[in-house]
């Protein structure tokens, strides 16, 4: 592999600095080849061929190939870039771009590529978008020359760092050129230079690169390596722990927002609601059918497809939820044991209804593109739908917080769950608000599903996993108080998280258990206990 | 053997065995039907993948019917459902054999329910048709396992990693969910790479709970894992539910498969679809079985299948086949015997060959396991697979895997005079125990 990518280098090398680029028919007979070649071995060969070259025009076939795009139009054994367009594909010249028209399905053969091949495409396209407008593109062609490093990089990467205007892109090259520098055969001084640049660099990338220079080298750039490595991996000790706090804050975001609409009609009402979980599924199956819509009917729209489902989520779960309380629950109040055994009935027709309706398989929710992939703070990768998800939790709970504490309502609802009869005789309809504030519990699910959807499966079963993780997070931070849900749910998120490195994700969750039976027998009432009559009695 | 627990299932398992109850309904017909049993849950946990066999199963039943049934008379199903609670496992597979008089039955998909209904098959004297790949370790008389054994699935998919075509992988990591499928298999994979020179700080092993749903720690110590300088890969055995979340856990922090690839041992294309998979494009599976296989066979059984659930978008997946597969010998072997009578079905099965969907030919072998191709495919951006890698012939099935201590010696043979499923070549006696 490295031989031939050696190989490869120094005939762009070559082909580069005689500036005698391939012309443009030599390189369409180049891509002909792939319609004969057979197997990924000769695949390979054709695009080593390409890449040698040296001519930017083959970024197109090659990126397109790597993709899956690249096409052989059966008829005529031609080469396309293909585009799929309903039953039928859009094909397009491989190296102007120009539409060359359509092409049914069956009448063309996709050229196959597996990881190898991507991997040497991308390899081969770091090199030649070096010197590409766009800087997210030359970011990346660093990215990929620092982790393939390779001394025949060294020459086009000086070149390049002598053209580069952006500071930060000028500092990636120049650590891809030291980790080149760190493979070839230059002096030893140079290379302990390039071991304090990318031991500056201090992430993982530079771990590796730099594990795989301790293997084979002089003493002294040996020793200098494995000074680095240990500063860096003292550095990210330091970044894991915060990592691990990241994990914790973000798991309990999650259960902070499954937990939340139980804190109210468990919490507050007394309910033991074991359907909860389902109305978290209908919020996440109401995103579904809305994506769906949204898919078929406004294409355009589908980044705003979360934010459309929420109130349509809220309004279905909080309707079944209103069902429910007005059908079931209202003749068990005081029963706790027929509530949880009716309300677990409840739960099964729920999951078996909607396994009818759906089908018993996942269902696709896709992420918009403002909550997919990452960003880095520092060492510290943090993932946009998570960090989505931990603002809608917050906001969540912080409206949440508003209606209980400053509307009427709210007040309304305070005032049956501290003395329903006293209540009743100041004239409130105290049957009302138990349906209004189940109701409202079941919503608050119901918008919990549209977050969750997002990093869950949409199954019938998606309520099964986190109803006892709701049950565990309103309990332990204290029946019937909010703040005790939100700090519950925060404590025992990051506490998992941080048993889970050293115990492992099936012993954390065994113990966490074990803490959280030990609290309860200490503290009966959770971390805030609610005050007042209505505990006594 | 993927199965999913839950203490509140169990809590109230006297419900679902009721709702089991009203489900059944068996069919009052005449005698001049065979009956077959189709033993899959349609509803708890598992009916996410086992319904869609019942359904397979159905429409195999459907066409043998429309090509004239069996010995001259119809099939007929009987279907029950045993709602993902394993011992009802046992008990429906008791009424199918004693009530219903079933001919023989196809079903279970949980190892677990598998081992929990073996003691009523080899007391009344039935067949079960087993379509899951699974860990090994097991060969009973009234079963025919139609699934992948480690051999035929597990190990071939290391060997393509460890090739020069699937990256020269030297780093392993073996991720699985905490039960017997994974465990049994990443022992077998353990001892496997160990005997071909990998060092044990080169292999982390590593389980979760069922249905488990943030990854994120586990995600990033992969990372961290893979940052070691050499080539890395990711061996999962991590059971259907959790792997949509595991998944896009991947895509979010950026592992791609050119750098660290996933091949995943039950990541079929039913799971792909509850998924986008444009961030997955290249991470692997490892079957016996793809619904992107192009042979005249699987393009006929794909569009009888869209045609009999009435939906173009159901996806076709590996225990399909083998059920596909199974179905056909017993019906062979029926034919042969002249007779549904187990006893000579049973011995009629072995040789039995007919055509797989991949274009071969499958042979139910003296240890009731069959010979199948294995195939590797990459995950595409439509939510199929991609074949990679195909084993040059068939692979047959080993019950006993050479690579662990325990079961090294055993073989398994039910031909007549040795007929027995758990040899000791060692010792020369019939009774070994296998690791599990």
């Amino acid at each position: 592999m490295t031989l031939i990518r050696t190989g490869l280098m120094l005939l762009f090398l070559l082909a580069t600095l005689s500036s005698s680029g391939a012309g443009e028919t030599d390189l369409r007979g180049m891509i002909a080849k792939f319609a004969t070649a057979k197997g990924f071995s000769e695949i390979g060969a054709v695009v080593h061929e390409l890449a040698a070259a040296g001519d930017p025009a083959v970024e197109r076939p090659l990126a397109a190939l790597a993709d899956g795009n690249l096409y052989v139009r059966k008829a005529d054994s031609l080469v396309f870039v293909g585009k799929e367009a309903g039953e039928s594909v859009q094909l397009s010249d491989p190296l102007s771009g120009k539409a060359s028209g359509e092409a049914a399905k069956d009448g063309i053969t996709k050229i196959k590529v597996n990881n190898t091949l991507r991997r040497v495409i991308r390899d081969a396209l770091g090199t030649l978008t070096l010197g590409a407008k766009d800087p997210a593109v030359r970011i990346a062609a660093a990215d990929t020359m620092f982790k393939t490093p390779d001394a025949a990089n060294i020459a086009p990467l000086d070149t390049a760092i002598a053209g580069e205007a952006v500071a930060s892109v000028k500092a990636l090259l120049e650590q891809a050129r030291a980790a080149s520098v760190l493979v070839s055969d230059r002096p030893e001084a140079d290379k302990l230079a390039a071991i304090a640049l990318i031991g500056a660099r201090g992430d993982r990338d530079a771990v590796s690169l730099l594990t795989s220079v301790v293997a084979n080298s002089t003493d002294a750039v040996r020793q200098a390596a494995t000074a680095a490595i240990a500063n860096i991996n003292s550095t990210l000790a330091f970044w894991d722990a915060g990592q691990n706090v990241w994990y914790g804050i973000s798991l309990g975001s999650v259960l902070l927002l499954a937990a939340i609409g139980l804190a109210i009609t468990f919490g507050v009402m007394g309910v033991i609601n074991m359907a909860h979980g389902e109305m978290v599924m209908l919020g996440a199956y109401t995103t579904f059918v809305v994506q769906q819509v949204i898919r078929t009917s406004f294409p355009d729209l589908f980044d705003w497809s979360l934010v459309i489902a929420l109130p349509l989520a809220f309004l279905v779960a909080a309707l079944v939820g209103l069902i429910i309380e007005r059908g079931v629950i209202r003749f068990l109040y005081g029963r706790p044991l027929e509530t949880l055994l009716a309300t677990w009935g409840v739960s099964l027709i729920l999951q078996q209804a909607v396994r009818s309706i759906f089908g018993p398989t996942n269902q696709e929710v896709g992420n918009p593109s403002w909550m997919s992939g990452s960003f880095n703070v520092g060492q510290l990768a943090i993932t946009w739908n998570r960090l989505w998800i931990l603002v809608f939790a917050l906001a969540v709970f912080g409206i949440l917080l508003y209606v209980m504490k400053r509307t009427p309502w709210g007040l309304q609802m305070r005032a049956v769950t501290a003395n329903r009869r006293m209540a009743a005789s100041m004239g409130i309809r105290t049957p009302w608000v138990d349906a209004l504030t189940f109701a409202l519990g079941s919503g608050i699910a119901g918008i919990a599903g549209v977050a969750l959807s997002q990093i869950d499966n949409v199954s019938p079963n998606l309520g099964r996993g986190y109803i006892i993780d709701s049950f565990m997070v309103v309990v332990f931070g204290g029946v019937g108080n909010l703040w005790g849900t939100l700090v519950g749910a925060f404590s025992l998120g990051i506490v998992n998280k941080f048993l889970e490195p050293y115990a492992g994700a099936v012993l954390g969750k065994i113990v966490v258990l074990v803490l959280i039976i030990l609290f309860i027998q200490k503290r009966p009432r959770g971390l805030f206990a609610l005050k007042g009559r209505a505990v006594e009695a | 053997m993927r199965g999913n627990f839950s203490t509140i299932t169990k809590m109230f398992s006297a419900g679902a065995v009721a709702a089991g109850l009203l489900m059944s309904a068996p069919a009052k017909a005449a005698d001049d039907t065979i009956k077959v049993g189709i033993l899959h849950s349609l509803s708890g946990t598992m009916a996410i993948s086992e319904t869609t066999l019942k359904d397979a199963m159905l429409m195999l039943i459907d066409e043998q019917n429309a090509k004239g049934g069996l010995l001259g008379k119809k099939l007929e199903a009987v279907v029950v459902d045993p709602a993902s609670n394993w011992p009802l496992f046992a008990e429906k597979a008791r009424e199918l054999i004693s009530k219903d008089k079933v001919a023989a039955v196809f079903g279970c998909w949980t190892s677990v329910s598998r081992k929990s209904v073996l003691p009523v098959f080899s007391e009344l004297d039935n067949i079960l048709f087993y379509p899951v790949q699974y860990e090994g370790e097991e060969s009973e008389r009234n079963v025919f396992y139609t699934g992948a054994a480690p051999n035929q699935q597990a190990i071939p998919a290391v060997d393509y990693l460890m090739s020069e075509d699937g990256g020269s992988v030297k780093r392993w990591v073996l991720e699985g969910t905490d039960y017997v499928y994974p465990r049994t298999t990443n022992k077998i994979l353990e001892a496997y790479l160990k005997a071909k020179g990998v060092a044990a700080e080169d292999i982390m092993v590593n389980y979760t709970p069922f249905g488990f749903s943030d990854w994120q720690t586990e995600v990033s110590a992969i990372k961290k894992f893979g940052s070691a300088g050499k080539k890395t890969a990711v061996v999962s055995t991590v059971n259907g539910d959790a792997n949509v979340p595991f998944y896009k856990e991947l895509g979010n922090q950026g592992i791609k498969a050119e750098d660290i690839p996933v091949m995943a041992f039950s990541v079929g294309e039913e799971e792909l679809a509850g998924l986008d998979t444009a961030p997955l494009v290249g991470h692997l599976a490892a079957w016996n079985y793809f619904e992107s296989i192009d042979t005249p066979e699987n393009k006929k059984f794909i569009a009888d299948w869209h045609k009999f659930i009435k939906n173009d978008k159901r996806t076709t997946n590996d225990p399909m086949e083998a059920h596909y597969i199974g179905f056909n010998m017993w019906v062979k072997a029926v034919e042969k015997a002249g007779t549904t009578d187990p006893d000579k079905v049973i011995d009629a099965m072995i040789g039995v060959s007919v055509p797989n969907l991949t274009g071969g030919y499958s042979t139910m072998m003296p240890n009731h396991h069959i010979t199948k191709p294995v195939l590797i495919g990459e995950i595409q951006a439509d939510g199929q697979f991609e074949t990679v890698s195909r084993t040059p012939g068939l692979v047959m099935g080993d019950e006993w895997s050479d690579y662990l201590p325990d079961s090294k010696d055993l073989i398994s043979d039910w031909r007549a005079p040795l007929s027995c499923g758990n040899f000791n070549v060692a010792t020369g006696k019939c009774g070994g125990k296998g690791t599990n």
